[in-house]
């Protein structure tokens, strides 16, 4: 147990654990990279990290590292290189930092990504398959998809016991069985049903603490920023699941939330608007998009992203570990399909949402470059809407191309959102007084 | 047959004037084969594009129509997307949305990002059942087949549930007899355009397949019987035109005359276009048990698409494959505009060409397009290069 009251610092110790768990996971990866090894490449909506894990193969997020060439502002260095080698400017731009990534020998701002030995990718975006063909094309290696139905319509889901889940079940499962010894041949090393037992366990616990963590922003004022701190969070997440260290840092930071929650200690001075984002971060102006909101007061108290970036893990679906394969495969199904309800089906997932962390506004954030998040958010907002008296906002721009991103049309439009928030607020005092 | 004449213009009219009227249906915005189903109360499930196992549908006396967009302003569609999408997903719904369209059951699949939000895009706008239908994805695993079958069992018990009918294993395996017969008159109409091309103009050909997606399969069967060997029997001359294969219409359409366009200078001996209607390429055994005749099929004896993933179908050597068969001279590499699969494909196949010394011409389109006069300038530009090398 930490002590709270030695030297304070376990306010702020996820988000510095964090960076820390991020910088000790890319140095692994460049050092893998200078041995020669090849990597497992893998996305963030299903990653199978905690089978992966038990092959000793370096885990690679192609999504993670496309991402932070945004953040640190040189993705359009890597967008102009793959759309000189023939790539759209239409297409997602995460794909584009990759190829160019590929073409460059896996070097990032980062560190050296190992080149693929196998991808493996669920279809929870379509997009995956399209990318791993790349990597197929261009190395020559094993690409395997696991398709995991997702939801047929809105509030449709079926269970353990309905012949539908159990048709789904069974190809999942499936598919597991098919993938494992495709994996012992390309790592070299014979599967250990108790090895995944241990790294189902540790991401048993991780996915507790996943959900408890997202629980605890419903304190006032809220505890973290879902999307700034949220990302951070979601980085060791996906990448260390299954992991002793995953499983730590979640418990670590539980403790830091409810500590964080039971002294009243909020993420802003000032927590004027509780928020939801909906979407994916605008990472070209990650930091600046964020404050974009704090500094009027507004905090992002919860968002659909923590939960379908983090594939579903934050239902907090716990594996059976003494039916390890069965259970990995129901619980593979569950959590992408939770991830894709995030996405496709969210309205009522919104409105729960609302309620749980008493919402002031919803802020949708449709980007150019993911039709798999975008595509549905005008007519969700349109229901929401009819749904509940709550204000939102519509603002599009791009998680990676900054051609896209105006940051003085974003203001225009957030001030302008903001003042609606104030207006409301007032004419709700003067009503109830 | 089908108690129901949707598409009676044709008939007793010669040639020309039956291509006429397949051209002008086409085109019609009013939907009227649609409209007079439903008149004789008759019920209508919209499957979007790519593939769709319509025989399900047509076992419970439901007419399949596939949504493929169209030649209308999104006007209230507009309001219900974001700004970076395709053409056809904007304009599926609004035809819906403006009633050109009444449907009592709306499918779509995980063939794209886009396409996948459609099911509850269309579940939060109308009351009517709205699902998606998860074709596999993972065409290589050995469970794939009768977890799809499955699938089709599951659909087929929604249908039923649409249509008040029961799905019977006769009433299937008697639609599959229709259905393979569609598809063996689709094959003779594209062995034309393979080996006599001058034959059938490339609008024409393309108006003839289009026209199954919207009326009884027995009515398009009809209609082809009679065309096909009028077709052959037409007195024309080969022109001096190259022979090309048209990749990328596989989902979003090109407009009617952009097909035209392309015709004037090509012969179009292939294509990908509609291929959902066309994805099944040998006839789906009719005994045994439907649904997974059904399922096996879509799997084991099918074409290829950038929006199906099969690790024994790279799409590029597909492409190929198609240029070779076609013996055609050259590709035309074409992608909807806003389309992530079929942008993505064009670089794999515009690399794959260059390596096998195939010339292509590479172009992005959209169904609402209107002004052809540039691409009809570079096209030719193209084709002269090739005709005077």
């Amino acid at each position: 147990m930490t002590d709270l009251t030695v030297d304070g610092t376990i306010v702020g110790r996820g988000n510095k654990d964090g960076a820390r768990l991020f910088r000790e996971w890319f140095d692994g990866l460049t050092q893998a990279a200078a041995e020669g090894r090849g990597g497992a490449y893998v996305f963030v909506m299903g990653s199978l990290a905690e089978l992966l894990r038990t092959f000793d193969l370096p885990i690679v997020f192609p999504e993670i590292n496309s991402l932070q060439t945004a953040v640190r502002r040189v993705a359009h260095e890597y967008l102009n290189e793959a759309e000189d080698y023939g790539y759209s400017p239409d297409i997602c731009g995460y794909v584009k930092a990759d190829v160019a990534t590929q073409l460059r020998g896996g070097e990032l701002p980062m560190g050296r990504i190992p080149k693929p030995a196998i991808a493996v990718y669920t279809n929870a975006c379509n997009t995956y398959i399209k990318w791993a063909e790349i990597w197929e094309r261009m190395y020559d290696i094993p690409i395997v998809t696991l398709d995991v139905p997702g939801s047929r319509a809105d509030g449709a889901q079926t269970w353990p016991g309905n012949p539908d889940f159990e048709n789904d079940r069974r190809y999942v499962q499936a598919q597991l069985e098919e993938l494992i010894p495709q994996l012992e041949r390309v790592a070299g090393v014979a599967f250990d049903i108790d090895r995944l037992r241990e790294s189902m366990a540790q991401a048993n616990a991780m996915s507790r603490a996943w959900k408890r963590v997202l629980e605890l922003n419903r304190s006032r004022p809220s505890v973290f920023n879902a999307l700034t701190d949220g990302t951070i969070f979601l980085g060791v997440a996906n990448g260390f699941r299954g992991s002793a260290e995953g499983a730590r840092y979640f418990e670590e930071l539980v403790e830091e939330m409810e500590y964080k929650g039971e002294h009243g200690i909020g993420t802003l001075t000032d927590e004027l608007y509780r928020l939801i984002f909906v979407g994916v971060p605008c990472y070209p102006i990650f930091r600046r998009f964020s404050e974009l909101f704090t500094e009027l007061g507004g905090n992002f108290v919860s968002s659909t992203y923590l939960r379908f970036a983090s594939g579903g893990t934050s239902l907090g679906f716990e594996y059976d570990v003494s039916h390890p394969l069965e259970s990995l495969a129901e619980g593979l199904l569950v959590s992408v399909r939770d991830a894709m309800d995030n996405m496709f089906f969210q309205t009522g997932i919104l409105l729960e949402m609302i309620d749980d962390y008493a919402v002031d506004g919803v802020v949708y954030h449709p980007i150019k470059s993911c039709r798999t998040v975008s595509t549905g958010l005008a007519d969700n907002r349109r229901a929401l809407m009819a749904a509940r008296d709550v204000p939102s906002l519509f603002i599009e721009s791009d998680m990676m191309d900054r051609r896209v991103v105006s940051e003085a049309q974003l203001k225009n439009r957030i001030d302008a959102f903001f003042e609606g928030l104030a207006a409301r607020r007032q004419q709700a005092a003067i009503r109830d007084s | 047959m089908s108690a129901v004449v949707t598409f009676p213009e044709w008939q007793g009219l010669p040639l020309d004037d039956v291509l006429f009227h397949c051209r002008e249906l086409l085109e019609d915005p009013a939907y009227p084969t649609v409209r007079r189903w439903r008149e004789a109360g008759g019920k209508v499930v919209g499957h979007f594009q790519v593939y769709f196992p319509e025989e399900i549908v047509h076992a419970a006396g439901a007419l399949p129509f596939k949504v493929r967009g169209g030649p209308v302003e999104a006007t209230q569609a507009d309001s219900h997307f974001g700004s970076y999408l395709c053409s056809i997903v904007k304009t599926s719904l609004e035809l819906v949305l403006s009633r050109h369209i009444e449907l009592e059951m709306f499918v779509t699949h995980p063939i794209c990002d886009a396409a996948r939000n459609l099911a509850a895009v269309w579940g939060r706008n109308f009351d009517y059942p709205c699902q998606i239908l998860y074709l596999p994805q993972n065409a290589n695993s050995a469970h794939a087949a009768e977890y799809l079958r499955g699938e089709y069992d599951r659909l087929r018990r929604a249908v039923e549930a649409v249509t008040g009918a029961e799905i019977t294993e006769g009433a299937l395996r008697a639609s599959i007899g229709v259905f393979n017969e569609n598809r063996a008159l689709l094959r003779q109409l594209y062995a034309i355009k393979r080996e006599t091309p001058w034959l059938i103009a490339a609008e024409d050909a393309y108006a003839l397949v289009a026209v199954g997606g919207m009326i009884p399969r027995e009515e398009h069967n009809a209609l082809l019987r009679a065309v096909l060997p009028q077709v052959r029997a037409r007195e024309m001359k080969q022109q001096d035109r190259i022979r090309v294969v048209f990749e990328g219409g596989f989902c979003e359409q090109p407009p009617l005359d952009l097909v035209r366009m392309i015709g004037r200078s090509c012969y179009v001996v292939d294509d990908d276009l509609l291929i959902g209607l066309r994805w099944i390429l040998e006839d789906v055994p009719a005994d045994g048990d439907p649904l997974h005749a059904l399922a096996e099929a879509y799997l084991e004896r099918s074409s290829y698409s950038p929006v199906q993933h099969d690790l024994r179908k790279p799409k590029e050597r597909m492409l190929l494959a198609r240029i070779g068969a076609a013996d055609a001279q050259a590709a035309i590499v074409t992608a909807a505009k806003m389309c992530e699969p079929g942008l993505e494909e064009q670089v794999a196949y515009t690399r794959a060409l260059d390596a096998d010394g195939v010339p292509y011409f590479v172009s992005e389109f959209e169904e609402n397009m209107t002004s052809f006069e540039h691409l009809e300038i570079q096209l030719e530009t193209f084709v002269e290069n090739l005709l005077f090398e």
